[in-house]
C-alpha cells in the first residue's frame, strides 16, 4: 500500500516535471535562439525543414548590442511602454479602489443593474471596445496619442469587478465601528478597507501591467506615429529579415514581465481570493 | 449595511468611476447602435432590422460565430478541468508545489508577440511537430487550426485558473475532512460533497475569467494568422476587425450587437446561477 503509493507520487512528479518543461520550452527557445548568429538563425528557419534547437552553435551578442546600443529606437519603444502602462495601472488602482467602496458602502436602486453593465463591457471582447473608443479619441481630439490608450485603461471595469469581490467579503463590523469613532469615508478607505486588500490591489496592478505590456490592437488603431509605438506592437509585426534582432528584443522584452509576475504571483493567488478567513 | 447619512464622498466616487465608464465605453457604444439601423451614413435611411437579416446570412459573420462558439464551448470547460484536475494534485504534492503553480502562471505574461513566432514554426508544414511525429499538416491552414488555437489558449491561461484554485481549496476549511474522515467517507467522496462543492465561488470566478481570456487568446491568432486566416480559424472577432478597418459600420455594428445580446445573457445566467447557489452554500454552512 505505502509502496503503490510512494510510486504513484513519484510519477505524479514525473508527470508535472515534464509539463512544466513543455511549458517553458517557448520561452527557453527563445531566449537561447536570441543568442544565434543571423546565418544560423537564416538556416534553420528558412531552410527545408524548420529547425529550433535548444542551444546555438556560436553563441553571438550581436543582436543585443544592436538592439541596447546601436540603434535608439528599440529602447525608445521601451520606454513608450512604460510611459503607457504607468499611467493606466495607477488611475486604475485609484478610479477602480474608489469606485468598488462606494459600490460596497452605498445602497441605492439599480446598485446591480449598474454593476451588471460594468460586467457586460468587461466581458466585451477587446475588438468591440475599440469602436466606442475611437468614436470618443475622435470627439476629444486624442486620436495619434497615448491618452486615447491611457483613459479608456483608467476607466476599465476590470479593476472595479476584482476590487469589489475582495470588499464584499471584509468584515463590516470594522467599517462600522471607525464610523462610531467618527471616521470618515477617506480615513475608513485609505487605513481600513486599502489595507485589508491590499493583495487585490496588488493583484490588479500585475494583471494590468502584464496587459499593458502586450498592448497590441489599440496600438494598432491609435498610434500610428513609429515614435510613439510600444514595443510589444513592433514584436507582432515578425520581421524575416531580422529574425536575431526580433528574438532578441522579444527576449530582452519578457524580462520585466516575468519578474514582475514572479514578484507578484503570491499577490495572485491571495489577491483574487475570494474570502478573507486569511486576515 | 448602517451607515452614517453623509455619503458625499462614496457618492462622488462612484460617480467619477461612471463618468470615465460612461464616456469611454457606454455612451460612444449606445451611440453607435444608431449605424445598425440605417443603410449607411450617407443617405441615413432607416432599414429597420436589416443589417441584423443581413448578417445572419453573411458567410463570414457565420463562420465566425460558429467558430468562436466552437472555441468557447471546447476550450473554456476544458481550461477549467485541466485547471482544476492539476490545482488538485498540484496541492496535494509535498515539494516543489510553489516552483510548479509558478511555471504553469508564466505564460500568462509572456508577451504575445515572444511566442507567436515559436508557434508557427511549431506547427507549420515544415516544422516541428510534423517532423516529430509525421503528420504532413500544415495545422494553421488545416481544419485542426481551431484546435491548435485552443492548444494555445490553454497552455497560456490554465495557469491562472490553478492559481484561483489553489487560493480556493485553501480556503475550505480542514476540520470539515476531518469530520467526514470521521464519519467513513471514501476520498472520492469528499471530493464530490466537500471540495467541489466549496470551490462553487471559485468556479463562477474561473468561468468569467476564461470567457474574458477566450476573447483575449486573438492576440495570438492575429499574430500567427493575419487578417484573413484559413476558415477553420476565422473568429468573431477577425469579423469585427476587418468591418471596422474597412469603415462597413452597419455591417460591424450590427454583428457586435448580436455578440452583446449573447454576452448580455451569459452574465445574467452566471450571476443568477451565482446567487442561487450561494444561497445554498450558505444554508450548508
Amino acid at each position: 500500500m505505502r509502496a503503490t503509493r510512494k510510486a504513484a507520487s513519484v510519477i505524479c512528479y514525473l508527470v508535472f516535471a515534464a509539463l512544466a518543461a513543455a511549458y517553458i520550452l517557448p520561452l527557453v527557445i527563445t531566449l537561447t535562439n536570441s543568442f544565434m548568429g543571423q546565418s544560423e538563425l537564416a538556416h534553420n528557419l528558412f531552410g527545408y525543414v524548420i529547425r529550433m534547437p535548444l542551444l546555438p552553435s556560436d553563441v553571438t551578442l550581436a543582436q543585443y548590442r544592436q538592439i541596447l546600443i546601436e540603434s535608439p529606437i528599440y529602447l525608445n519603444m521601451l520606454w513608450n511602454t512604460i510611459a503607457i502602462a504607468t499611467p493606466v495601472i495607477l488611475g486604475t488602482l485609484i478610479v477602480s479602489s474608489a469606485a468598488a467602496y462606494a459600490f460596497t458602502v452605498l445602497t441605492f436602486k439599480g446598485k446591480e443593474t449598474l454593476f451588471f453593465i460594468y460586467l457586460v463591457v468587461m466581458l466585451l471582447p477587446l475588438q468591440v471596445t475599440l469602436m466606442p473608443n475611437y468614436i470618443v479619441a475622435d470627439f476629444l481630439g486624442i486620436r495619434d496619442s497615448w491618452l486615447a490608450i491611457i483613459l479608456p485603461g483608467i476607466f476599465s471595469p476590470f479593476g472595479v469587478f476584482i476590487l469589489r469581490r475582495q470588499m464584499k467579503v471584509m468584515p463590516v463590523s470594522y467599517i462600522e465601528a471607525a464610523q462610531i469613532d467618527g471616521a470618515g469615508h477617506l480615513r475608513i478607505l485609505s487605513r481600513i478597507v486599502l489595507p485589508l486588500v491590499k493583495s487585490g490591489l496588488a493583484a490588479l496592478a500585475v494583471l494590468t501591467f502584464i496587459e499593458y505590456w502586450n498592448l497590441i490592437d489599440q496600438a494598432i488603431v491609435f498610434i500610428e506615429d513609429i515614435d510613439k509605438q510600444p514595443m510589444s506592437l513592433f514584436l507582432s509585426r515578425i520581421n524575416q529579415k531580422q529574425m536575431g534582432v526580433t528574438f532578441a528584443a522579444s527576449s530582452f522584452y519578457v524580462f520585466p514581465a516575468l519578474v514582475v509576475l514572479l514578484y507578484g504571483a503570491d499577490y495572485l493567488r491571495d489577491g483574487i481570493r475570494l474570502s478573507s478567513n486569511k486576515t | 449595511m448602517k451607515l452614517k447619512k453623509n455619503n458625499a464622498i462614496p457618492v462622488f466616487m462612484l460617480l467619477l468611476s461612471v463618468a470615465g465608464f460612461s464616456l469611454f465605453f457606454l455612451i460612444p457604444f449606445l451611440m453607435s447602435l444608431g449605424h445598425a439601423f440605417i443603410e449607411n451614413p450617407f443617405t441615413l435611411r432607416f432599414v429597420g432590422l436589416r443589417n441584423f437579416t443581413v448578417s445572419f446570412q453573411n458567410k463570414y459573420f457565420m463562420l465566425g460565430l460558429k467558430n468562436t462558439a466552437i472555441f468557447m464551448a471546447v476550450g473554456i470547460p476544458l481550461n477549467i478541468m485541466l485547471s482544476l484536475a492539476a490545482a488538485l494534485i498540484i496541492n496535494r504534492l509535498k515539494f516543489f508545489s510553489n516552483i510548479f503553480s509558478l511555471v504553469f502562471l508564466i505564460p500568462l505574461a509572456i508577451p504575445s508577440a515572444t511566442t507567436a513566432f515559436f508557434w508557427s514554426n511549431l506547427f507549420a508544414k515544415n516544422g516541428l511537430v510534423n517532423q516529430w511525429f509525421g503528420f504532413g499538416v500544415d495545422w494553421f491552414n488545416s481544419d485542426y487550426g481551431l484546435y491548435v488555437m485552443i492548444l494555445i489558449f490553454l497552455w497560456k491561461n490554465i495557469g491562472f485558473n490553478l492559481v484561483l484554485f489553489i487560493s480556493g481549496l485553501g480556503d475550505i476549511p480542514l476540520e470539515y475532512y476531518e469530520v467526514a474522515r470521521v464519519y467513513g467517507a471514501s476520498r472520492f467522496q469528499m471530493l464530490c460533497r466537500i471540495t467541489l462543492v466549496y470551490l462553487t465561488p471559485t468556479f463562477f470566478l474561473t468561468l468569467i475569467m476564461s470567457f474574458v481570456n477566450s476573447f483575449r487568446i486573438f492576440k495570438e491568432i492575429y499574430i500567427i494568422t493575419g487578417d484573413t486566416p484559413h476558415e477553420s480559424v476565422y473568429v468573431l472577432q477577425h469579423y469585427v476587425n476587418n468591418t471596422f478597418f474597412s469603415l462597413n459600420y452597419q455591417r460591424m455594428t450590427s454583428a457586435v450587437y448580436i455578440l452583446t445580446v449573447f454576452i448580455v445573457l451569459f452574465v445574467a445566467l452566471v450571476l443568477k446561477a451565482e446567487i442561487r447557489l450561494s444561497r445554498d452554500l450558505r444554508r450548508l454552512t
